[in-house]
């Protein structure tokens, strides 16, 4: 069997009286576009820094490609990073920041300089070699770091919230960088963010943090579809909650329940309310807004809870919109988007 | 009340007004006071004494830069005191590195300072007493040479090793301060990101740490090098003969007021000079 990349065995960090980590087990595979999702504070910048080497786990181990690395500096670990703030040394140009690793290792000059070279043609920053970082944009400093991480083809590349500092194109358009040249690398990334759009976007696989642990790991479509805890369910994506008393009156059965809005269409009262495989509720709209490309309806069920319905707007416009508010409405979505999810 | 807020408001309009107000005193103070003497000293130096009576007769003459140059006791001790304030300068930066290497890194956070405090201190000592503590120190049966004796080795005495140590004591505290500044502001994570990408920490050192605070050791030495160029009493007390050239242009003052002036131009020379090659590097705008 062929060793995963990375594999943590119930790792554990706690810094004074705080437990940053509580307990991790993983897998990340060879060659996989890995995401660590979670709200600030979730532990995962703290499990990254851990795999990294700038922080030893409390207890548990950290195996890289098969060889415990829990006790090892990071200098002896086979793996690179991309910083939140990307830290360039501001003292040396762009080219000497990307061939640093390569000097540190003690490449003959001439090949570091072709490598570098390379590195930076692959982030697309040729005949930057020569500026400083101070000199350099947001976008092109992050590409840096990138390519600085790269040049000496690490087994994995650690990437701590890359593109938060980014505007958003900018930041729509690194993650498809990002996504194609991992995948003309081969490397193994670990991308830690918060912003689950681009976990989803990115990634083969995400794992979902939450107070220290993981609460589902998944592919983007099962992370989506079939959130196994109500926190990830709230977290990735908008979600609706229908619990307890009124999960039982719309859905006939108690539990938690998640709908996500798109799956919901708002449809007149009179609508036929039994159309088979379908789950259907009664309310009245309480807000609706008008977001340009779509409308997103909050209803007030009769049978209690509020369900958050979002309508492409292939009909409707703007002027319509005003007018919704208060009105009567059946809302129906099919049976099988209705995710139970565990308490 | 209604008088002050319509002055308020008129100096509101007024920037010019505003910004004249506020540095007409000190730019008095730097123009007539202090460039203003530098301007009487540098023209007293190419004034002359009559022999017999000392008085300084007001003709215009560079006979006293061409003594300067071509007297050789003049010129030994101009290096003498240039060699001195380099000494005292090298001595600083290697003391003070590993200091504040301490003070801003390796002790807790919550320590620092009163570390710092610590170094000041003896900034608020009187300069006499500090000096003269060290002649006891380096005085013949002191504490230098009790404390090398067992080592078969006795202190450096009085002369120009002692005024070096003792000037390298006086201004460390100059030395130590921005050189701690500058590697408290130093990032934590561009250590992180040398090792990460492979660098041991000597390599770290060399590479990351040292450039970055390179200028803050420059900026340290202005202050080593020109307040150890200007000294003339350490010398006096524990310099045993030795002369800089403080000592020349005090003893020039009453006999030759023109000869002094010559004399006293040479440290500023110098110090302008150096300030010329600290630009290059980069440090003065890390003052």
């Amino acid at each position: 069997m062929e060793a995963s990349a990375i594999r943590l065995r119930d790792l554990r960090k706690s810094f004074g009286d705080t437990t940053a980590v509580a307990g991790v087990d993983l897998e990340i595979r060879d060659g996989e576009f890995f995401s660590m999702l979670g709200p600030s504070g979730s532990g995962k910048t703290t499990v990254l820094r851990m795999v990294a080497g700038f922080e030893s786990p409390t207890s548990g181990t950290i195996e890289l490609a098969g060889q415990d690395v829990t006790r090892r500096a990071p200098f002896e670990r086979d793996v690179h990073t991309v910083f939140q703030d990307y830290a360039l040394f501001p003292h040396m140009t762009v080219e000497q920041n990307v061939a640093y690793s390569l000097k540190v290792r003690r490449v003959p000059k001439a090949e570091r300089l072709v490598r570098a070279r390379k590195a930076l043609a692959e982030v697309r920053l040729e005949g930057f070699g020569g500026r400083r970082p101070s000199q350099l944009s947001g976008g092109q400093r992050q590409r840096v770091a990138l390519a600085r991480a790269l040049v000496g083809r690490p087994r994995v590349l650690l990437l701590d919230e890359p593109l938060g500092a980014l505007d958003l194109k900018l930041r729509e358009q690194m993650q498809i960088e990002l996504k194609a040249l991992q995948r003309e690398v081969g490397i193994t990334f670990v991308f830690v963010t918060h912003d689950q759009e681009e976990a989803l976007t990115m990634s083969d696989r995400v794992a979902v943090f939450h107070q220290g642990r993981i609460e589902q790991v998944g592919t983007p479509a099962e992370i989506y579809e079939r959130p196994a805890t109500a926190f990830v369910a709230s977290f990735v994506g908008t979600s609706n909650l229908l619990t307890g008393e009124a999960a039982l009156r719309v859905l006939g059965e108690s539990g938690t329940h998640s709908i996500r809005p798109e799956k919901i269409r708002v449809l007149k009262e009179t609508a036929d309310p039994d159309e088979e495989g379908h789950n259907t509720a009664v309310g009245t709209v309480a807000e609706v807004v008008y977001l340009g490309d779509a409308t997103r309806f909050l209803v007030d069920l009769d049978g209690g809870g509020r369900l958050t319905a979002l309508q492409q707007n292939l009909d409707t416009s703007a002027e319509d919109v005003a007018g919704y508010r208060g009105t009567r409405v059946r809302l129906r979505w099919q049976r099988r988007h209705t995710v139970h999810v565990p308490d | 009340m209604a008088l002050l807020t319509r002055t308020a408001g008129a100096l509101h309009r007024r920037p010019r007004l505003r910004l004249a107000l506020l540095l007409t005193a000190p730019l008095l103070w730097l123009a007539v006071l202090y460039l203003g003497s530098l301007a009487v000293l540098f023209v007293s130096a190419f004034w002359t004494t009559d022999s017999f009576t000392s008085e300084v007769v007001k003709v215009w003459s560079t006979d006293n830069f061409h003594e300067l140059f071509t007297t050789p006791v003049f010129r030994q001790v101009i290096l003498r005191s240039v060699g001195v304030a380099l000494a005292v300068t090298a001595l600083c930066a290697v003391i003070a590195f590993p200091v504040a290497f301490y003070t801003a890194r390796i002790a807790k956070p919550s320590r620092r300072p009163l570390l710092v405090v610590a170094i000041l201190t003896p900034l608020w000592a009187s300069y006499l007493v500090k000096v003269y503590a060290w002649r006891l120190i380096l005085s013949e049966g002191g504490l230098a040479d009790w404390l090398l004796k067992p080592l078969g080795l006795s202190g450096p005495g009085f002369g120009l090793p002692a005024t070096v140590l003792t000037l390298t004591y006086l201004w460390l505290p100059y030395m130590i301060l921005p050189i701690h500044t500058a590697l408290e502001q130093l990032p934590d994570n561009l250590l992180d990101a040398s090792a990460d990408l492979g660098a041991r920490a000597g390599r770290t050192f060399r590479s990351v740490v040292l450039p970055m605070v390179l200028p803050s050791v420059t900026a340290g030495s202005v202050f080593t090098f020109s307040l150890s160029l200007g000294d003339y009493i350490t010398v006096q007390i524990v310099g045993g003969k030795s002369q800089l050239i403080g000592n020349l242009v005090y003893a020039n003052i009453e006999l030759n007021l023109p000869m002094a002036a010559a004399l006293a131009t040479v440290p500023v020379v110098v110090i302008v000079l150096y300030l010329l090659a600290m630009r290059r590097t980069g440090a003065l705008s890390s003052l």
